[in-house]
């Protein structure tokens, strides 16, 4: 029973990471239709810029955390502008893989130019360090700061989506983008919000993430298979999709492990193909949010 | 087209310049193969530091020939590759030794290529202990497992642990030390009472800690390849309270090596591994071998065991020159460096002529802050360690 408890406990804490590090995804595929390869290249210019703020600019935690949002999302708008605005729509699927994996190579070497290969750290503050017992069990601190993080962000955004005049307009500009246009949309600003808002979400998960999957240039390649594999299962554009996907995997996997360690990662990936064979769109169709 | 042209002119040149030189000087190529680019960049980047630092401190020329590295970048483990870029440096240019090579199958792949080509092949890291039993042209200056962990679990029976587990990432070198642990462990009266292998590529370590406290061992023995999984795991350990616990924390040196620790930050304090070096080593030697990185390249942030592995690498080939006089024939030049013993930066190294691997001390060793900097600070030494893995492995 105790043992139980405990897979759960860890499998909802590695859920809950998983789902704050692959929800921009979820925002610029399912939402804006752009296979965004380069969503971990973002997160981990987030990362690394909230890693040099701490350590070099000596900022507190939150105010790194802050900046590196800050910062990603302008350094990248002006990718919108100049590269995604042309491979928009669902045409250019191949443009898309292509442009995006050629931007992640990119901020790969130059982040290894630039910050070196070894591993970076972002220093937590003193409240996130240590443990918080839940009955028998013990998690992290930044583990259960991570939950409540991802909780707010999950109702944050399903706030914004489907209760605002933005999340109205954005839906709309989606299903029917000549129409909305007709009708008095500024389509090409909402579309920069949005871009603006998953790279934002990036930025927030190589951040609030870095302690489970830590800051290295090849973080951009490494982890975007787990991003991808929550979206597909959680259905794209779909945010209570991907929070609902990125349990259940981080259950099955944290399950998997416990009991059975020398099956490695099969339980994840088996977990993966019979959900898509269940469900080929994932959980929650791809409806706009 | 042009640059085929400027290569010709370029060696047209050097012959010239070379056949104006003194009677009988000649240049002596070796080839490096190591990762420079990608995830082990670091890797090939403290190889050649060690290289350059060697080349400066003992100079470019042994007797009248000039000594030539020429690097070939193999940037993760990949055995057809290695084959291919060996044997374009025996074939096309011409080198006399091979040296380098990071990972254990790219080492495996060569063995018959210097057995035909009879050239002497350096390894300066690949760690598994069947890799010198392949071929007998392999001559090998880092550790193995075995070598790292036989003294360490004898360490941890002595302190009175009775109860173990192990922890290992599932691939060639973790199973060697799962072996190597066990064995040793047990001989010495301790028990291992979990062998837990885990997936490579694992990110979450969470279920691997909670199997670890569930199996009710004072210690666990650890290897991961260094990295952002090692940083993970030792995070992971002390996030979930095993550190709290009371559970100690072993491995070999590869949890701890240097580059890390900076990033492994106070999650690394105490953690106790064994290793054949560290950089805060106590020797003028080592000193100087430190000292000279940071004068050359301006910091000695990337000087760890792979350093000293191509330091010391450079060293037997220097000497396997010497030995031939000039002239070099693969099988002489590794007879000739049999039972060979010098001081390097890390202690004191013989060749075993048996395994062709450097019998060394190896050290046990803490981390903590020195200066403000973490470092292995060696708590005791076991000197005159063998490789315990040579042909025990089927």
């Amino acid at each position: 029973m105790e043992t139980m408890f405990g897979i759960a406990v860890d499998g909802v804490a590695y859920g809950m990471i998983l789902f704050i590090i692959s929800v921009g995804l979820s925002v610029t595929l399912g939402l804006m239709r752009v296979v965004n390869l380069a969503h971990g290249a973002f997160a981990m210019v987030g990362g690394y810029i909230a890693s040099y703020a701490a350590q070099e600019a000596g900022l507190p935690y939150a105010a790194a955390l802050v900046v590196a949002v800050a910062l990603t999302v302008l350094a990248t708008l002006p990718l919108e502008r100049l590269l995604y605005r042309r491979i928009y729509g669902s045409a250019n699927e191949l443009a898309q893989v292509l442009l995006t994996i050629g931007l992640t190579f990119v901020i790969v070497a130059g982040i290894n130019y630039l910050f070196g290969p070894t591993l970076k750290r972002i220093p937590l503050p003193d409240l996130l360090i240590g443990t918080v017992e839940l009955g028998p069990k013990a998690i992290p601190t930044h583990r259960a700061f991570v939950i409540a993080a991802g909780a707010v962000t999950l109702l944050g955004l399903w706030w914004l989506l489907e209760r605002t005049d933005f999340g109205i307009r954005l839906r709309a500009a989606v299903d029917d983008p000549a129409m909305a246009a007709a009708l008095g949309i500024r389509t090409e600003r909402l579309y920069l919000a949005t871009f603006a808002l998953g790279t934002g979400l990036a930025a927030l998960g190589g951040v609030l993430g870095a302690e489970l999957l830590p800051l290295e240039p090849y973080y951009a390649i490494r982890y975007i298979v787990l991003f991808l594999a929550v979206v597909a299962v959680g259905g794209a554009g779909s945010i209570f999709g991907s929070a609902a996907a990125a349990l259940a995997l981080g259950i099955v996997d944290t399950a998997g492990k416990y009991l059975i360690p020398s099956f490695g990662e099969f339980f994840f990936y088996a977990a993966l193909i019979l959900i898509l064979f269940r469900w080929p769109h994932g959980f929650f169709k791809g409806r706009t949010a | 087209m042009t640059r085929t042209l400027r290569n010709a002119l370029l060696g047209a040149a050097f012959g010239l310049a070379l056949a104006a030189g003194p009677a009988g000087a000649a240049t002596i190529k070796v080839g490096v193969v190591a990762p420079f680019s990608g995830p082990f960049g670091v890797v090939g980047k403290s190889f050649k530091e060690a290289i350059e630092v060697y080349q400066a401190e003992h100079g470019k020329t042994v007797g009248n020939d000039t000594v030539e590295f020429i690097y070939k970048d193999l940037d993760q483990p990949n055995p057809s590759q290695s084959k291919a870029l060996s044997q374009e440096l025996i074939v096309k240019d011409k080198v006399s030794f091979l040296a380098g090579y990071f990972f254990t199958p790219d080492a495996l792949a060569v063995a018959p290529l210097i057995d035909e080509a009879n050239i002497p092949c350096v390894i300066f890291n690949a760690a598994t202990s069947a890799i010198t039993e392949k071929s007998p042209r392999y001559v090998r200056t880092s550790f193995t497992l075995w070598q790292n962990t036989v003294p360490l679990a004898e360490y941890m029976a002595k302190q009175g642990i009775k109860k173990a587990v192990s922890a290992v990432s599932d691939y060639g070198p973790g199973i060697d030390g799962e072996a190597a642990f066990k064995t040793t462990f047990e001989k010495h009266g301790g028990t291992v009472v979990d062998t837990i292998r885990m997936p490579l590529k694992s990110n979450d370590f969470a279920p691997f800690m909670q199997r670890i406290k569930d199996s009710g061992a004072e210690a666990v023995y650890a290897f991961l390849p260094a990295g952002p999984a090692t940083l993970a795991f030792a995070k992971a350990f002390n996030d979930t309270g095993l550190r709290a616990a009371g559970i100690k924390f072993f491995g070999p040196g590869d949890l701890t090596q240097e580059p890390d620790l900076p990033a492994l930050g106070d999650a690394a304090m105490g953690i106790t591994t064994s290793f054949n070096y560290s950089r805060a080593h106590d020797s003028a030697m080592n000193k100087a071998f430190v000292a000279k990185h940071k004068e050359m390249f301006g910091s000695y942030d990337s000087v760890t065991f792979t350093s000293v592995g191509a330091y010391d690498g450079v060293h037997v080939i220097y000497q396997m020159i010497k030995n031939g006089g000039g002239k070099i024939d693969g099988a002489k030049a590794v007879e000739s460096v049999k039972g060979m013993s010098w001081e390097s930066p890390r202690g004191p190294l013989t060749i075993d002529p048996d395994s062709r691997h450097v019998t060394q001390t190896i050290y046990l060793r803490t981390v903590e802050k020195v200066d403000g900097k973490l470092e292995n600070v060696e708590k005791q030494a076991f000197p005159k360690q063998p490789d315990y893995g040579y042909k025990l492995a089927k």
